[in-house]
Formats: structure tokens, sequence, C-alpha cells
């Protein structure tokens, strides 16, 4: 045939180890050998990381992204924007991650009919046609211990019996007929605090960006609206489809008829004018002996103005540099691991007690001959504080309309470190 | 093993006991290769066979379920067709699944037996309920054998005027699918889309215009009186439509509107040029050029394309934000592009791949409107985790945003880099401090002493990077640089990076009268090691000494003729070619032509510096957000996004007659009536009326429209009375 089709060829799923372990195509066969092409780039790129999620081969392109220690590659012949795929399979990744609790290569294969059910339901022609979670969970069913035993004893099936409804409606991404005795309504605020803190404490880069993951279980068909305390510190939102961009624009309010479970509503930065404070400080000697072949590392961590909250889930990674054989460090608090051949430092300090101050302290031991690195390790830290929205975002009310019944409300915030990162 | 597993075991015993030894040990497809090696292929496709002929649904499950995975794997199991296409018209809804999954794979490889199963689908389109409609469409349109065609064709056009949305957005798909088969259609598959084009349903507007880009992307014409409606219905698409419709969209405006970019004076001599050949200008038509010789206004509904796209940059599909933000790009004026930038530095905070392709477009825009995200500069700053692809991206969008207010806190952030472990970027950091030397002239003499510095680094790569970019440096500030040139001369005897090792051979040959004692000397330690050199520095050192000859011949004369000699019998061509070249050119002897006498203006002509331009700087001739942006070449199928017209084509088309849409409307809904008698909610004198409305104007007819138009709530209707 003398002309092209857009949008996804074929899905091809490799492991790390370069098995094509899957394979489906929307359209006419692609032949396995297209890979080949994938697999040259992936060696050229040495790490996972930086194998370019596009490649273009003399007639086909690949767009691929790397999930889960696996690659999904897909095959395309013309011109489609990139990230129109790259997002969908993504959203095939979630779909794996949402129905097997996992999106892992022995999950897919022990569940090869419903992936190829799934792949078939989300893709018609290479164009992605259902991709909401409750609308797939209503056109198959997602698989159970129980399910696959009721089902071999009564002979029936995971696919569902009754049609969907939401594909059909207006309100794509709510099924019908849900019902629930206890009526619920959950929000998490997530806020994650992205830095980058320079050699003498002070910050070059920080911001706040924060999400807000439901968990709604309400019958019926409840409206619901969200306000907030201070609404102005949204500085960029992106909204669920499910969100009415109207009602945000015109009174901050978020007026939303929730999917059924767990959804992302929004997430959101909080705008730069607002000083980003941050929680932890760390005081760092680290350095090189030119002669010895050998080093000195010590690391404190200590709390800074995080409100009378504690500070807990405290973990540091450092990529130590290539010369590094192996460290002998002591923990005053938590424990360390040195990884000799990825080359790092992992030390799971815990909960900071401002009283007695983590740290980390010993000897680094360089291969000898090996020059003296030329750079200190950055180092990552992450961190979690329960009970605060370190923006000071507050959520005010949440109001049910539609419905009769009197649902259950909470509100739960929590601070996490994102990419923040200390470079000493 | 899995849940699964178990189920196929069972199953298996239970349907054909004497197949339980045989269907245990593959227990699932997920371990095929292991137990291939034990048993041939054709003697498990046996008992597939068998099974699939059981009277047991639960067998034939089993057996299906089996065939997937093998088809999942990537193995044939042609062979098998005539037992799985029986299957067909099984009443279990999931074997009928996983055959239609077989057929669609197979169908074309087996086209005779393929025909079997066709009236099965022919009578599902039939089918009262509109989930059965639609999967019958979708896998009568994917089953590739050409002699359906027709029968596709019509199932097509049967379902572009049913009522159901669902089953209309099925046929928009099928449109695609039968015009790959056989794109003779064309013609008639278009009438189809101009039909479906009208549909106001939200989801069927999405798909139609997948096909529309597919069938007839140059038929601009079929969208004017869908050009609002499409507008308006938008935000209420779903996200992969959204995309598809924005950068139809896109390429519409182009096409149809004035730039709003354009200064005034440029338009008035547009404008009258415009009105001398215009030879139809009606009434209207003047006066808007009247208009545009005043000032420039924007069409209204250019104005309704941008506000309305505008809302998705808050959506949470990264595809439909970057649509969104290459539609202000193209479209917006100047001064309205900005409100793109937060959202696009948003998506910064996803996946890699999301990133790569953000910042690969944040590259190109921040080459022609640096303002657009100078106030986000340290939002592009690199950790030292980012994969090497995204910090050089960064990287790249750091130097594109450098001006002289910024540049002091920029140098300060790119010592850092230098210093990174990642020795690929830190080599990239050094380029980037070069064109920002080049582009900002005050802090050129800080670079150079920096990159100078760079010179004593342990790290091979990075002194190398640095003098391949002073040596550029120098070129294009050729002043008092000869304390530079010395200093990299004693480098020579450290340096093993050829590319470096031959910028510094140039450098001393190009300035070689700045360093009289020295470059004699270079040669002649070069002359030493010229055998054991690198290509690159082979050529170099010939360069080098022809220099020499030419200013210094007293000094360098025999070690010249010495490399020259080395080079006659080097193994690669290209230096033996260079080497005989030289020696006509320089040493004059009675063959040697006229050239000769300029030899000295040849090697050591004034020569333009170098460019440190972006890679991104040519980019911005295709449309962002595209692949072939991306690629940096044409991919196939890319259209191009026409220049603005000098004068907009008449908005009149555009304008959409209330009576005439209605009419248009109910013409749609009036057929899907004849297949209605199976259901029971449609008694036949409803549908005699619906039908009399559909000819009939006005009152009762929009009424019609306005039953049928929410798919929802017609649905439900189905549903209760079902």
């Amino acid at each position: 045939m003398c002309f092209q089709q857009k949008m996804i060829h074929s899905l091809f799923l490799i492991n790390c180890s370069g098995d094509i372990f899957l394979e489906k195509h929307w359209k006419s066969v692609v032949s396995q050998s297209v890979c080949d092409y994938f697999f040259e780039a992936q060696e050229k790129a040495i790490d996972v990381e930086n194998v370019p999620p596009v490649i273009s081969t003399p007639h086909h392109y690949l767009i691929s992204i790397y999930r889960d220690k696996i690659f999904f590659v897909s095959v395309i012949q013309t011109e489609v924007p990139p990230l129109f795929v790259i997002e969908f399979l993504h959203r095939v990744a979630d779909t794996f991650q949402d129905y097997f609790g996992e999106c892992s290569e022995t999950a897919i294969k022990d569940n090869v009919v419903i992936v190829y059910e799934l792949l078939e339901e989300m893709l018609d022609n290479g164009f992605p046609l259902a991709t909401e979670s409750n609308i797939l969970k209503e056109l198959i069913k997602p698989p159970t211990i129980l399910r696959s035993v009721v089902n071999s004893i009564t002979g029936s099936s995971n696919v569902g019996d009754t049609l969907p409804t939401g594909q059909l409606s207006n309100i794509p991404w709510r099924r019908a007929g849900v019902k629930y005795t206890n009526n619920e309504a959950y929000f998490d605020v997530i806020e994650e605090i992205d830095a980058i803190i320079d050699k003498s404490g002070s910050t070059v880069f920080a911001e706040i960006q924060g999400v807000i993951d439901s968990c709604i279980k309400l019958s019926g068909m409840p409206d619901l609206s969200l306000s907030f305390m201070n609404p102005r510190l949204l500085d960029d939102v992106s909204f669920h489809p499910c969100i009415r961009f109207k009602r945000w624009e015109s009174e901050r309010v978020l007026s939303f008829i929730p999917p059924d479970g767990n959804f992302r509503l929004i997430s959101y930065r909080v705008s730069s004018q607002n000083l980003v404070a941050i929680p932890v400080y760390v005081k760092h000697m680290i350095s090189f002996k030119e002669n010895t072949s050998s080093g000195r590392f010590d690391v404190t961590i200590g709390p800074k103005q995080n409100m009378g909250k504690t500070v807990e889930g405290v973990v540091m990674t450092v990529h130590m540099p290539k010369a590094v054989l192996n460290m002998n460090l002591t923990a005053t608090q938590g424990s360390y691991t040195f990884d000799p051949v990825t080359k790092v430092l992992t030390w799971d300090v815990g909960k900071i007690t401002p009283q007695k101050l983590p740290n980390l302290k010993g000897i680094v031991n360089l291969q000898s001959g090996a020059p003296k690195p030329e750079e200190n390790p950055s180092l990552n830290i992450q961190f979690k504080i329960q009970q605060l929205a370190i923006s000071g975002l507050k959520v005010n009310r949440l109001d049910m309309y539609g419905e009769k019944y009197k649902p259950f409300k909470g509100v739960k915030y929590i601070t996490k470190a994102g990419k923040f990162q200390v470079r000493t | 093993m899995s849940g699964n597993g178990l189920t196929y075991s069972e199953q298996g015993g239970e349907a054909a006991p004497e197949l339980a030894q045989e269907a245990a040990p593959t227990v699932t497809p997920s371990t095929p290769a292991a137990f291939g090696l034990f048993s041939s292929d054709t003697k498990k496709n046996e008992d597939l066979k068998q099974m699939l002929e059981s009277s047991k649904d639960s067998a034939k499950l089993d057996a299906m379920k089996r065939i997937v995975g093998m088809i999942a794997k990537g193995k044939n199991a042609s062979e098998l067709f005539p037992a799985v296409v029986k299957n067909v018209a099984s009443k279990n809804i999931e074997i009928k699944k996983l055959v239609y999954v077989y057929l669609m794979r197979y169908a074309e490889e087996q086209q005779d037996l393929a025909l079997l199963s066709i009236s099965t689908f022919q009578r599902a389109l039939k089918d009262p309920n509109q989930l059965i409609r639609a999967s019958a469409l979708r896998v009568l349109s994917s089953i590739r054998v050409p002699i359906i065609v027709p029968i596709m064709m019509l199932a097509i056009k049967e379902a572009s005027s049913d009522l159901s949305p669902y089953v209309r957005k099925n046929a928009a798909h099928a449109i695609q699918k039968l015009y790959s088969l056989d794109p003779d259609q064309k013609e008639m598959l278009i009438e189809v889309i101009e039909k479906l084009l009208k549909d106001r349903s939200t989801l069927v507007a999405g798909s139609v215009v997948m096909a529309f880009e597919e069938v007839c992307p140059d038929r601009i014409d079929l969208i004017h009186k869908n050009y609002r409606k499409l507008c308006n219905l938008l935000v209420d698409v779903e996200e992969w439509g959204q995309v598809v419709i924005i950068h139809m969209l896109t390429r519409y405006a182009r096409t149809q509107f004035v730039s709003p970019w354009k200064s005034r004076r440029f338009l008035e001599d547009n404008a009258l040029k415009h009105e001398n050949n215009f030879y139809e200008s009606d009434e209207e038509q003047k006066e808007k050029d009247q208009k545009l010789k005043t000032t420039y206004t924007m069409d209204p509904d250019h104005r309704l394309l941008l506000r309305n796209t505008k809302p998705l940059l808050q959506s949470r599909n990264a595809a439909v934000v970057m649509a969104v933000a290459q539609l202000y790009w193209h479209l917006a004026p100047k001064s309205e592009a900005g409100i793109v930038s937060k959202s696009l530095v948003r998506l910064l905070r996803s996946n890699r791949e999301v990133q790569y392709i953000v910042l690969q477009n944040i590259a190109t825009m921040s080459i022609q409107r640096k303002g657009m995200f100078e106030p986000y500069l340290k939002s592009f700053y690199v950790r030292s985790t980012d994969p090497t692809m995204i910090k050089t991206l960064k990287l790249e969008i750091l130097t594109n945003l450098a001006n002289e207010a910024n540049i002091s806190t920029l140098l300060r952030e790119f010592q850092t880099y230098v210093k990174s472990q990642d020795k690929q970027f830190a080599a990239a950091t050094i380029q980037a401090i070069g064109r920002c030397a080049t582009n900002i002239t005050e802090v050129t003499d800080t670079c150079l002493n920096g990159l100078v510095c760079l010179l004593s680094n342990r790290d091979e790569i990075v002194v190398a990077e640095s003098v391949v970019v002073i040596k550029k440096l120098l070129q294009t500030q050729p002043a008092h640089h000869g304390e530079i040139i010395k200093h990299m001369a004693k480098l020579l005897d450290n340096i093993t990076v050829p590319v470096a090792r031959a910028s510094i051979l140039w450098l001393i040959g190009e300035y070689c009268e700045r360093v009289p004692k020295i470059a004699p000397d270079v040669l002649r330690k070069t002359a030493k090691s010229f055998t054991n050199e690198d290509d690159l520095v082979k050529l170099q050192i010939l360069n080098l000494g022809a220099k020499l000859y030419l200013t210094n011949s007293k000094q360098t004369k025999l070690l010249t003729q010495y490399v020259l000699n080395l080079g006659k019998y080097d193994q690669s061509y290209d230096i033996r070619d260079r080497t005989r070249f030289i020696r006509q050119l320089i040493v004059p002897n009675e063959k040697s032509g006229a050239l000769s006498k300029y030899a000295k203006k040849i090697f050591l002509a004034q020569k333009p510096a170098p460019l440190l331009e972006s890679p991104f700087k040519d980019r911005d001739h295709f449309q962002l957000g595209t692949l072939s942006h991306t690629l940096n070449s044409r991919a196939t199928g890319y259209l191009e996004l026409s220049d603005w017209p000098e004068v907009a084509p008449d908005p009149s088309v555009r304008n959409v007659d209330v009576a005439e849409s209605a009419k248009e409307w109910t013409g749609i809904l009036g057929k899907p009536k004849k297949e209605k008698p199976t259901e029971k909610f449609y008694s036949e004198s409803e549908e005699e009326e619906d039908e009399s409305a559909s000819t009939s104007s006005s009152g009762k007819c929009l009424e019609s429209t306005a039953f049928s138009l929410p798919g929802k709530l017609c649905l439900q209707n189905c549903l209760v009375h079902k």
C-alpha cells in the first residue's frame, strides 16, 4: 500500500535484558526486527535513562517510554505529536498498575489475556478509545484471586456482561449506578518541595508543587464543590477533566462530578512570590585527599522552620564519585548502606529529634592511584512532614449537591521533599 | 503462579481429561518458551483445535486464552484459523472478544476463511444494543480483506446516521480503516466525513477530525461551517480528541485569518495592493479592507479560537497543554503568547519523556522570544540526578536565555556544572560558556579567562573541550592572545584528545607570526610523533608545516619537507592527497602553476570566525509539538503550516444559518429509525412520526433535535426500557 496511517501502529514491551515479551499490532503486523534500531540506540545510550524517547528508522518512527524496568516501544509511521503517544503509553502503564497492583513483567505475563483485552479497548486503529479507568473497569474486570476461582467454577469470565454507560454519556469518567453503604470523600493535600541548596547553605532554587489526591466513594451522581481558605496561593493549576473550568475561573471553587474511586483531582504550583520555607538544613564536610587515596565524610541533618511538626522519613542518597571504593562510616542514628557497584550511599535516618541531631561520619576509601575526584557529590534528601501543607494552603469546605445522604468528609495534609538536592 | 494460571489448568482438566497432562505443564502462555523445547508446536496446536471444537465454553475459552498468549508472544497461530473462526458467533462474550482479537490479527492472511465470519458481523450491526453494533463495526472494519470493501462502506454509511453517538464515533474510526484498505473510496468517505463533521456530540468530534486529517486534510472548505461549533465544543471533548482538533484548527486558522504580528504599516501596504487586483469585492469585503487600512482588528473567529483553547492549558494531559502552547505560538499576537510559558514549565515536573519533548520545544521558542521564559530561568537549573539528555537540553535553554542582566548568575551556575561527574555534560557546559562569551561581549574576557583556567583541569575531556572552544573564541577576537597560545602550546605535550590537539596546532599555525619562537619547535615535536597521530591531527601538522614554510622557511624548510614525505606515504588517502596538494602549492617547481604565487594568501587568508549557534536555531520552520520538530527533519505525512494570507478570505463562510443547521441535524437523525424496530422503546407509530419530522421543518424538528442531543439522556432511556 502506497500510503501510510497515523497514530500508533504497534506496541512492543521489552524488558531490561532486551527480551520482547509482548507485542500488539493494531494494523498490519510489523516485524520484531524493527526493535533492533531501538536496541542499537539503547546500547549507545549506556544508561537506560538516556535512551532517546524518539528514534527515527528508515521506515518507521519509534516512540518509547521507560517505566518500572519495562520499555514500552510504539511503532509510528507518520507525523504525530510525540507527546500524544508518550502520554498515552504512560496511561497504558498506569492502567496496568491499576489493574495488577504493579506494572511488572511478571504481572503482565501472568495476565496476558487481560492485557490484550485492555489494549484492544484502549486503542482503536491506533487512536485512543477508552482510557478512563472507571470505564475500563466496567468493560474488563480487574483480576482478583477470588474472581479467578469463581470464574473457574462457574465458567464465567472477567469481561463485563453489563455494558458500561459512562463511555456513552457526557460524564465519561464516572460509571452509573454507584452504591455505597458508607458514603465517604477523602482528600489528601500533598505538597512537595523542590530545591537546590548550594554549598554554603543558601537556596539557589526552591518551589512548592502540590497535588490533591482524592478517594471518593459516594453513591449516585454527587456534584461536589471544594473551596479553599486561600486559593490565591495556587499559581498554576492543572485539572482532572471532571472539573468545571468556568467555576474556577470566576469563583476559585473546584466544582465537579467525581469519578468513582481514587484519582488525582488537581496538581498545582505555589506562586513563586511566596518564599519557600526549607524544613531541614544539612551541614556537610566532604573532602578527598590527594595522595593518601582516602577522604573524609561528615554530614549532619537538622530541622529548620517546620512549624512545630516533626520531620520524619528522612533518607539521604548520594551518588559517590567513581573513584570511591568503599566507605567506613558511623551513623549516630539510622543505618547506612553503600553499594560499591553503583557507588550509591543511602542513609536511612528516620525521624529527626532536635535534641540529638543525626550525624554520619567516617572515612572514604578511594581507588589507589586514581586521581582525586574533582567535584563533591550532591546530597539528595527525602523527608516527610505529616499534618502540614508547607505553603499554608487550607481547604475551607466541601459541599455536595444532587444527592440526599450526608457523606463523611476528610482532608489530610502532608509535605514531602520533591527533588531536593544539596550541592557540596 | 497467578490466579489465571490456576484457572487455565483447572479448566483444561475439566473439559478434556485426556488432555490434562498436556495442558497442565503449559499452565499459562507466559511460559511457552520453556514448554516449546519439549513439545513441538504442531502437537500443541492439535490439542488447541480439539479444545476449540469442544462443546464446553470453558474449554474453548481456555484455548482462546492460550492462543492470545501465543499472539502476544509474536508466535504464529495462523494454522488455527478454521477452528477459531467457527467460534465467532459464540454466545459467550469473552470467547467472542478473543475471537475478534484473533480475527483482526490473521484475517488478512486467510482472506477466504475470514469471509465466513462476515455475516455474523452484519447481523450484529443491526443489534438493538449500541455497544454490540459499535464493536461489530470496529471488528468488521479492522478485517483487512479487500473483497468486503462494499460491505464496510455500507456499514459505515449506516453507522454514521446511527442514533447513538458512540456508534457514530466508531463509524468515524472505521473511515480511516477503510481508506487505508482502499483509497479509491475517498470520495464516498469524504461525504461521510462531511456528515459527521456536522455532528454535535463531543464523543464524535475528535474522531471525525482525526478521519478528516487522514483522508482529506486539504478540504479546508468542509471545516468552515463547523469551525465555531468545534471551538465551542472543544472544552468538553475527550483529551485525545482535543489534541487532534487543536492541531487541525491551527492549520485552519493560518489559512483563514490575517497575521496578528504584522506592523500596522505593513498591513496598510497590503490592503492597498490588494484592492487593486481584487475583482470580486463585495461591499462587506470593501468595508473590511477599509478597516484594515486604519488598524488591525482580529477576526472574532480568530479570537474565539484563542479564547476557547486557553482553559485547556490547565489540562492534566501534557499533549493537550503542548497542543495549546503551539497554537498560541503560531496564532496568537506576540504579546499574548507568554501565557503558555507557565504551563509548559509545569510539565517539567513530569516524567523524563515528557520533559525531553517539552524542553526541546522550549529551546526553539526561547531562541526567538527570550522574554517568554526569562522569569522561569531557575526552573531550568540542572540537578545532578537528571539524565544527560535532559541536562543538555536545560543547558541549551539557559544559554538561549542568557543576557547582560543574568549572565553573572548563570556563569556561577555553569561553574558547578563544569565540575559535574557527568563528563559529557561538563563538555556541553564549556560549549555553552563559549556561546555566552560570543553573544554577550561584556563577559567575553571573563569567560576566556575561566576557560583558560580549565586548561589545567585534571580531566582530559574538559581540557579538550576548552581548547576547542578557546580556539573558536580567539578566532572571533583576534587581538591579544599570544599568551594564551603559548600556554596552549605547552599543553600539547599532555593532551591526547585528537580534536584538541588539532585545534592547538591550527591555532599555532594560524597565528604563527605572533609566536615565532614556539611555532617551529611545535612543528619539530609533532614531526617526530607524526606517524602515531590521529588523521585529524596529521592534517593539521601538514597545515602547520605549510604555513610555517611560507612565513619562516629558513627554519622550517627541512622539517616541512620531512613531514610532507611522511604524509606522502601515509595509509590514509586523504592525507596523501592533502600532502600532494600542499607540496604543489608551496614548493615552487617548474610544473607548479600560477597558484603557488598566491600560496601565502591562500593559506593565511583572513578566515571568518565560526558562529557559535544553538542547534535549535533552524527548527522553528517546523510546527512546534510535532514529530518533525523533535527529529528536526520532515517526517512522513507532515503537513506544512501555511503562511498567513495577506488578506483574509471571506469570513462569512463560517456563518451558520440556524434553521439550516437544525434541518441538517434532523436529517442525520432521521435515518436510524429504520433499524429501530428491534428497540422496544421506539414504537412503530413514533417512528413514523420521527420520519415525518425529518422532512417537515421548524418546531417539531427542533424538538426532536433537543431530544436526541445529549447522548446520555437518550441512552438512559434506552436502558430503562430494556
